[in-house]
């Protein structure tokens, strides 16, 4: 899921400037289990900005704020309380923010960091596993992703930071080829300790990307 | 043609090579007078680049400064702060200047550095780094293309022969040599046993070695790098014996002497980190048999 983070109260009434009249929107998937755009949270935004003098006009949570259409249908539905406003106020990704700000001629605001593809460890707790390359390495590599989770995407073993097993940049974390080798060893699979990673095709990951399914 | 260091590598003579930050500033004055003080007492000289990822000067123009004096340089190129391309410009650029030994690095990590909020690259890893020195050395670029004037690299990768797990780091550096390693600088030893380790299990691959060596130049600073720079951990009884001297300077002086003898018969060359201190790398280096 994508994993987000609501910005400060204060950058948010900034953005939202002169002014006076919001419509909020939030998200139902990934925002909602970051807490940062769920009803919850919508409630709490309304309250807010009433106690800043701000007009909330309404507030819907879409069931996928990323889905351009859904958006754009939902919104119309809205009617009136969306027309009034003189601003929205998503509290979604970035991708959500997009899906909103292409639905209406308003100004659209963020209302949140959007910070990474991210696993959920417990409640609350978020790491990122996944940065989306294009040209997955799982196979080679014992199922530990190294172009995320070394800090220097290093494909053909450790850094001279690693010490004790640990990470250079965090040495509460365990180094990502630290991890990898010993599962590669404990399996007996030796052939990709050996071989050397050639160069990374970073043009599977070059932006912005687009997928149509063929039918 | 082979440089220097590669000569005197290749013929079996224990070098003497040190490291010198080049200036914060387009000033070179003082890093070039340092240099030319050491002319005669070492092989060659590193010229580090953005080291401890603070940005300086790039290494490239003190080391051609350093060929215009007479003076070998080996310029280390970090992964950190270039794509593909630039580091391959950059290599051609050396070649082009009359810059030969290169240490492919990977690059300490941005955050420890003094421009924290910068993106870092790492586009290559120090393997595929120096894979492209040897495509380079083929006559070709990483895409294929044919160059005109092909250079002649002699390649080094850094080691971290003190870094556990063994195992793990060995296969780092078998990966290394693969790809073209010809000499290993090491990070600063302070234990010469494990060291004996270290090289004992380098020898297969064919590569030379060597050794580094840094000055302590008090308790104070030896406990800084320990805390401070990824990779090194000066061990707490160098530091009591440091806090124990009156004059923490020619201790750390005399450790160093200490640590070169014993590294002496163990590999092929010293590398030499004063930080600062380079006056007093004559000293250091009195009475060693090369
Ligand atoms: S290799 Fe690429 S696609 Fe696979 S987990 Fe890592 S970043 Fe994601
Ligand atoms: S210590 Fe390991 S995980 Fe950390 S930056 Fe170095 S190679 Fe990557």
């Amino acid at each position: 899921m994508i994993v987000s983070k609501q910005k400060p109260f204060a950058e948010i009434l900034a953005a939202l400037g002169e002014a006076g009249r919001i419509f909020l929107v939030g998200c139902a998937k990934c925002a909602t289990v970051c807490k940062a755009g769920g009803e919850e949270q919508i409630w709490q935004m309304q309250e807010l900005l009433a106690a800043a003098g701000k007009e909330v006009t309404g507030s819907i949570v879409i069931d996928e704020a990323c889905h351009l259409l859904r958006v754009q249908r939902d919104l119309r539905g809205k009617g009136e309380p969306v027309r009034h406003a003189e601003a929205l106020l998503v509290l979604a990704c970035g991708a959500g923010v997009q899906s909103v700000s292409a639905a209406v001629e308003q100004r659209t605001v963020a209302g949140l960091d959007t910070l990474f593809l991210g696993n959920i460890r417990r409640f609350g707790h978020f790491e990122q596993r996944c940065s989306l390359c294009g040209e997955c390495l799982l196979n080679e590599t014992a199922g530990i992703c190294p172009v995320t989770v070394c800090p220097k995407g290093m494909l053909n073993g450790p850094c001279g930071g690693m010490d004790e097993g640990k990470c250079e940049v965090n040495a509460e974390a365990e180094c990502v080829w630290s991890q990898i080798y010993s599962r590669l060893k404990a399996r007996g699979e030796f052939a990709p300790l050996i071989r050397t990673t050639p160069a990374k095709d970073f043009s599977k990951m070059r932006k912005p990307g687009s997928l149509k399914l063929e039918r | 043609m082979p440089t220097h260091l590669q000569t005197l590598l290749d013929a079996g003579r224990f070098v003497v090579t040190a490291e010198i930050s080049p200036p914060k500033g387009s000033d070179c004055t003082a890093f070039l007078a340092t240099a030319n003080d050491l002319r005669g007492t070492i092989d060659a000289i590193n010229v580090t680049d953005n080291q401890g990822a603070n940005m300086r000067i790039s290494p490239l123009a003190p080391a051609a400064l350093l060929v215009r004096e007479g003076i070998e340089p080996i310029l280390q190129l970090t992964c950190r702060d270039r794509n593909r391309l630039a580091l391959q410009s950059e290599l051609l650029a050396a070649a082009a200047l009359g810059i030969s030994n290169i240490l492919a690095l990977s690059g300490d990590y941005i955050s420890f550095g003094d421009h924290p909020g910068a993106k870092p690259v790492f586009d290559l890893d120090s393997v595929q780094l120096l894979e492209a020195l040897a495509t380079l050395n083929g006559g070709h670029d990483l895409g294929g293309a044919t160059l005109s004037g092909v250079p002649a690299f002699f390649a080094g990768a850094a080691a971290a022969p003190e870094a556990e797990p063994f195992e793990l780091t060995m296969n780092k550096l078998s990966r290394k040599a693969t790809a073209g390693a010809r000499f290993f600088q090491t990070q600063a030893v302070f234990s010469p046993e494990r060291f004996a380790r270290f090289a004992e299990a380098v020898r297969p691959l064919g590569v030379k070695v060597i050794a580094g060596v840094l000055l302590l130049k008090s308790a104070g600073m030896a406990r800084y790098v320990t805390a401070n720079i990824p990779g090194l951990k000066v061990p707490p009884e160098l530091i009591a014996e440091l806090e124990g001297s009156p004059d923490q300077l020619r201790q750390g002086v005399a450790i160093a002497r200490r640590q070169i003898a014993a590294l002496r018969p163990l590999c092929d060359g010293i590398h030499l980190m004063a930080m600062g201190k380079e006056e007093l790398l004559p000293e250091m280096l009195a009475g060693l048999d090369r």
